[in-house]
C-alpha cells in the first residue's frame, strides 16, 4: 500500500529568550497508509499539534522529512494543498460570519464548486443553522464547521485534530460513522484524540507519542497484542479446587493471583501448557480466557502516565524513549 | 483571481468595513453641508456696502493716527516721560494702507471654489485616510487574531501571494469607495459654489490643480490603509496597529513637539509627520522661525522659513510603505503561524 503520510526524523525545537528551548518534536517518525483510519495518539503536550501543524506548512521544522500523497513537503504543498483536508487543534472562525458564509468564502478561495457547502453543511449536521453566526455556536457546533471545512475539499487525506471536543456523545457516534463512511469510499483519515476508546473502536492502526518520539505504531491488534502480558483468567469445575490449582501452577514458575471464584495468571506465553498441567493434577478447567488488554492500558503503559495516588503528574512527565526519561510505573489498568 | 473575488467579498461581508466607511461618508457629506449652510452668495448691494464698510474703516484709522501722532508730538516738545507708548520718531505713526482694509472682513463668508476647493481636499483625504487606515488593520487583524489567517492558510499555502491578494482586494475596495467619494465631492463643493458662493475665473489649469491635488489625496488614502494593514499583519491583531499609531501620535510625535520646543530647536515642526502629511497634500509648508523675526514697532516681521515641499512628503511616505510592508511580508513568509 502506498503511504499517504510519511515522516522521518522529524525536529521542531520552540526558543524562547525567557524559557530556552523545548524540543517539541525530536525524531519523530510516522506512517501512514493509503485507506486507512490512522489514530495519532500522545498525552497533552508531546507534540501531536505540532507535528500536524509542521506537516500543513503553518510552522517551520529543524530537520527531517516529510511527505503528503507522494510529494515532499513543504515544498509541494501548493500542489497537494486541495487534496489535504485538515482541522487544526480547533480551529476558531471570525465570529461574525454565518456558517454559510464562512464555508463560503473558504469554497471561494479553493475554487470548490458552491453546492458542496450544502452538501458539507448537512453531512455534519449543520444544515439548518448554518444562517446563524458562528459567534453564537456551542463548542460542539463549532467543532462540527471546522469538520465541514475540512471535508468541503472532498480530500483524499483528512487530518483532524481532536475532532470530538466538545461533541456530545451522540456527535461523537455520528462523527466514528462519518469516519467510517469516508474511509469506506476511499478517504485516508488521520485522527489525533484523547477518547482511547474511541480511537480503539474506528481506527485500523495508530501512533503513540510521547515527548515529542514514536513510542509504538502498527495496526491496532498488532500493538495491542505486542503489549498484551500473556494475562489468563481460569475457573476450575469446583471452586474448592482453587487452592490445589494455586500451587500446583506457582510450581510451574506461573504467576498466580487468587479471587474467590477464579484465578487470574501472568506471564502465560501458551494458555494450552496451563490447561495441561491441571488436567495432570485431575483439575478440569471451565474457563479459560486471556485478557484483552485495551488501547488505553497500552498508552498509559507506553507514555507511562498512569495515573499513581498521591501523585500529580506534571505534563512533561512522561515516556522518553532512548533517553533516561522515567520508566512507566507498574501497576497501570491492566484487565478487562 | 478566486482568492482575489473572494477577498474583495470578505471584506464587502465584513459589518465593520460597512459601518466604518458609512460613518466616513457620512463626515464627509456633514462637511459638504456645514459649508453650504455657512456660506452665502454675495450679491452687487452687498459688496458696495462692504465698500462703503472697509471706506469707513479706513476713515476711522486716519483719524485715530492723526490723533496718536499729534499726541506723541505733544509729549515730544512737553518732555513728558511716555514709557516707550511713543516710537522716537512720531512721523511713523501711519494708518494702514487703503488697500490692507479688505471688503471681505464686512461681507458673510463666501465660497468661491478657486479660492477655496483646494483646502477642502486636504479633509476630504484625511478622513478617507484614516477610515482606510482602521479598515485595513481590522481586515488583517481579525483574520490573525481569529485563527481565520490560519484556515486560510491551509487551503492556499502559499503566503506572500495570500497577504498581498488580501491588501490587494482591500485597496482596491477602499479606491472603489474613494473615487465616487472624490467625484461627489467635486459636485458638492462645485454646488455649493454655485448656490452659496461663485465658481468665476476657473481656468483649465485650475482645474488641473485640483485634478492633482485630489490623486494625491487618494494616494494618501491608500498609503495609509497600506500603512494600516501592514502594522496589523506584523503585529497579528488589529489592536497593534492601532495601539502602534496611538504610541507614535502621543509619545513620538506629542512628545517631540513638547521636547523640541522646550529645546528652542529651530523649524521643530519639521521632525513632526502630519507637516509632511500637509505637504504633501499643499505641495509646500513654510515653516517660519519666529525667534528669528526682528520685529519692529512699524515694520513687518520677517521671520527666517524652511520649506518642506511634497517631494520631501513623498520620499517619507514612500520610504514608511516600503519599510512597513517590507517588515509584515518577511515576518509572513518567517514566522511560525501557532
Ligand atoms: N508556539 C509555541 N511556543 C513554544 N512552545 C510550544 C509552542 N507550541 C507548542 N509548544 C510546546 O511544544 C510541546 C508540544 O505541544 P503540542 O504539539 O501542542 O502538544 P499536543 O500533543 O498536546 O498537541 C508542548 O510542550 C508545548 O508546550
Ligand atoms: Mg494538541
Amino acid at each position: 500500500m502506498p503511504a499517504v503520510l510519511e515522516i522521518e526524523g522529524l525536529r521542531k525545537t520552540y526558543k524562547s529568550r525567557r524559557r530556552g528551548t523545548r524540543n517539541a518534536l525530536d525524531g519523530f517518525d510516522m506512517r501512514v497508509d493509503a485507506g486507512q483510519v490512522h489514530g495519532f495518539l500522545g498525552p497533552n503536550g508531546s507534540g501531536k499539534t505540532t507535528t500536524l501543524r509542521t506537516l500543513l506548512g503553518l510552522i517551520r521544522p529543524d530537520g527531517g522529512r516529510m511527505a503528503l500523497l507522494g510529494h515532499e513537503v513543504p515544498d509541494a504543498l501548493p500542489t497537494v494543498a486541495g487534496q489535504v483536508g485538515a482541522i487544526v487543534e480547533s480551529p476558531q472562525f471570525f465570529p461574525h460570519f454565518t456558517a454559510r458564509d464562512t464555508l463560503s468564502l473558504l469554497a471561494g478561495a479553493g475554487e470548490v464548486p458552491a453546492v458542496r457547502v450544502d452538501e458539507v453543511l448537512e453531512l455534519v449536521g449543520l444544515r439548518d443553522r448554518s444562517g446563524e453566526r458562528v459567534k453564537t455556536y456551542s463548542l460542539g457546533m463549532k467543532q462540527r464547521l471546522a469538520v465541514a471545512s475540512a471535508l468541503l475539499k472532498n480530500p483524499k487525506l483528512l487530518i483532524l485534530d481532536e475532532p470530538a471536543n466538545g461533541l456530545d456523545p451522540g456527535g461523537i457516534r455520528e462523527m466514528r460513522t462519518l469516519m467510517r463512511t469516508l474511509a469506506e469510499s476511499g478517504m485516508t483519515v488521520v485522527l489525533s484524540s484523547h477518547i482511547l476508546g474511541e480511537i480503539q473502536l474506528i481506527c485500523d492502526s495508530v501512533t503513540i507519542i510521547s515527548l515529542g518520539r514514536r513510542v509504538a505504531f502498527g495496526p491496532v491488534d498488532e500493538v495491542l497484542a505486542q503489549h498484551s502480558s500473556g494475562a489468563v483468567r481460569i475457573r476450575l469445575e469446583a471452586v474448592s479446587d482453587l487452592p490445589v490449582a494455586t500451587e500446583a501452577l506457582t510450581q510451574a514458575g506461573i504467576r498466580v493471583t487468587g479471587h474467590p471464584d477464579h484465578l487470574m495468571l501472568a506471564g502465560v506465553d501458551k494458555p494450552a501448557s496451563v490447561t495441561r498441567l491441571l488436567a495432570e493434577k485431575n483439575l478440569y478447567v471451565s474457563e479459560l480466557a486471556p485478557i484483552a488488554v485495551d488501547l488505553e492500558s497500552v498508552f498509559l503503559e507506553l507514555t507511562a502516565t498512569a495515573p499513581v495516588p498521591g501523585q500529580h503528574r506534571q505534563v512533561d512527565e512522561s515516556m522518553k524513549v532512548g533517553g533516561t526519561g522515567q520508566p512507566g510505573p507498574a501497576g497501570g489498568g491492566w484487565g478487562a | 483571481m478566486s482568492l482575489f473575488r473572494t477577498e474583495l467579498r470578505r471584506l464587502s461581508k465584513r459589518r465593520f468595513t460597512r459601518y466604518m466607511t458609512l460613518l466616513g461618508l457620512l463626515v464627509l457629506a456633514a462637511v459638504v453641508v456645514g459649508v453650504f449652510f455657512t456660506n452665502q452668495k454675495i450679491d452687487a448691494g452687498q459688496l458696495a456696502q462692504a465698500e462703503r464698510q472697509a471706506d469707513q474703516q479706513y476713515q476711522e484709522q486716519m483719524r485715530w493716527s492723526e490723533q496718536e501722532r499729534a499726541a506723541c508730538e505733544q509729549a515730544k516738545t512737553a518732555g513728558t516721560a511716555t514709557d516707550g507708548r511713543y516710537p522716537d520718531d512720531c512721523s511713523v505713526i501711519t494708518p494702514p494702507p487703503r488697500e490692507e482694509i479688505k471688503a471681505e472682513w464686512f461681507l458673510p463668508s463666501t465660497f468661491d471654489f478657486k479660492e477655496t476647493f483646494a483646502e477642502t481636499l486636504i479633509p476630504f483625504a484625511a478622513i478617507l485616510a484614516l477610515v482606510g487606515f482602521v479598515i485595513g488593520a481590522s481586515f488583517v487583524g481579525a483574520e490573525w487574531s481569529t485563527g481565520g489567517m490560519m484556515n486560510l492558510l491551509l487551503w492556499r499555502p502559499k503566503r506572500l501571494t495570500v497577504l498581498l491578494t488580501k491588501l490587494a482586494a482591500l485597496l482596491t475596495g477602499i479606491l472603489a469607495v474613494t473615487l465616487p467619494a472624490a467625484v461627489l465631492w467635486f459636485a458638492g463643493f462645485w454646488a455649493v459654489a454655485n448656490f452659496r458662493g461663485s465658481t468665476e475665473k476657473m481656468t483649465s489649469g485650475t482645474w488641473q490643480s485640483f485634478m492633482l491635488t485630489g490623486v494625491r489625496g487618494v494616494v494618501l488614502v491608500l498609503v495609509l490603509t497600506t500603512i494600516g494593514f501592514a502594522l496589523a499583519s506584523l503585529g497579528r491583531h488589529t489592536a497593534m496597529a492601532l495601539g502602534g499609531v496611538v504610541a507614535v501620535m502621543v509619545v513620538g510625535q506629542f512628545g517631540l513637539g513638547i521636547l523640541l520646543s522646550m529645546a528652542s530647536v529651530r523649524f521643530a515642526e519639521a521632525w513632526l509627520l502630519p507637516t509632511y502629511v500637509l505637504a504633501w497634500m499643499t505641495k509646500t509648508v513654510t515653516l517660519q522661525d519666529w525667534n528669528s523675526c526682528n520685529a519692529t514697532y512699524y515694520g513687518e516681521c520677517k521671520p527666517a522659513t524652511m520649506d518642506i515641499t511634497w517631494q520631501q512628503s513623498s520620499i517619507l511616505l514612500s520610504v514608511g510603505v516600503v519599510v512597513i510592508l517590507g517588515a509584515a511580508l518577511w515576518a509572513m513568509r518567517r514566522r511560525d503561524i501557532s
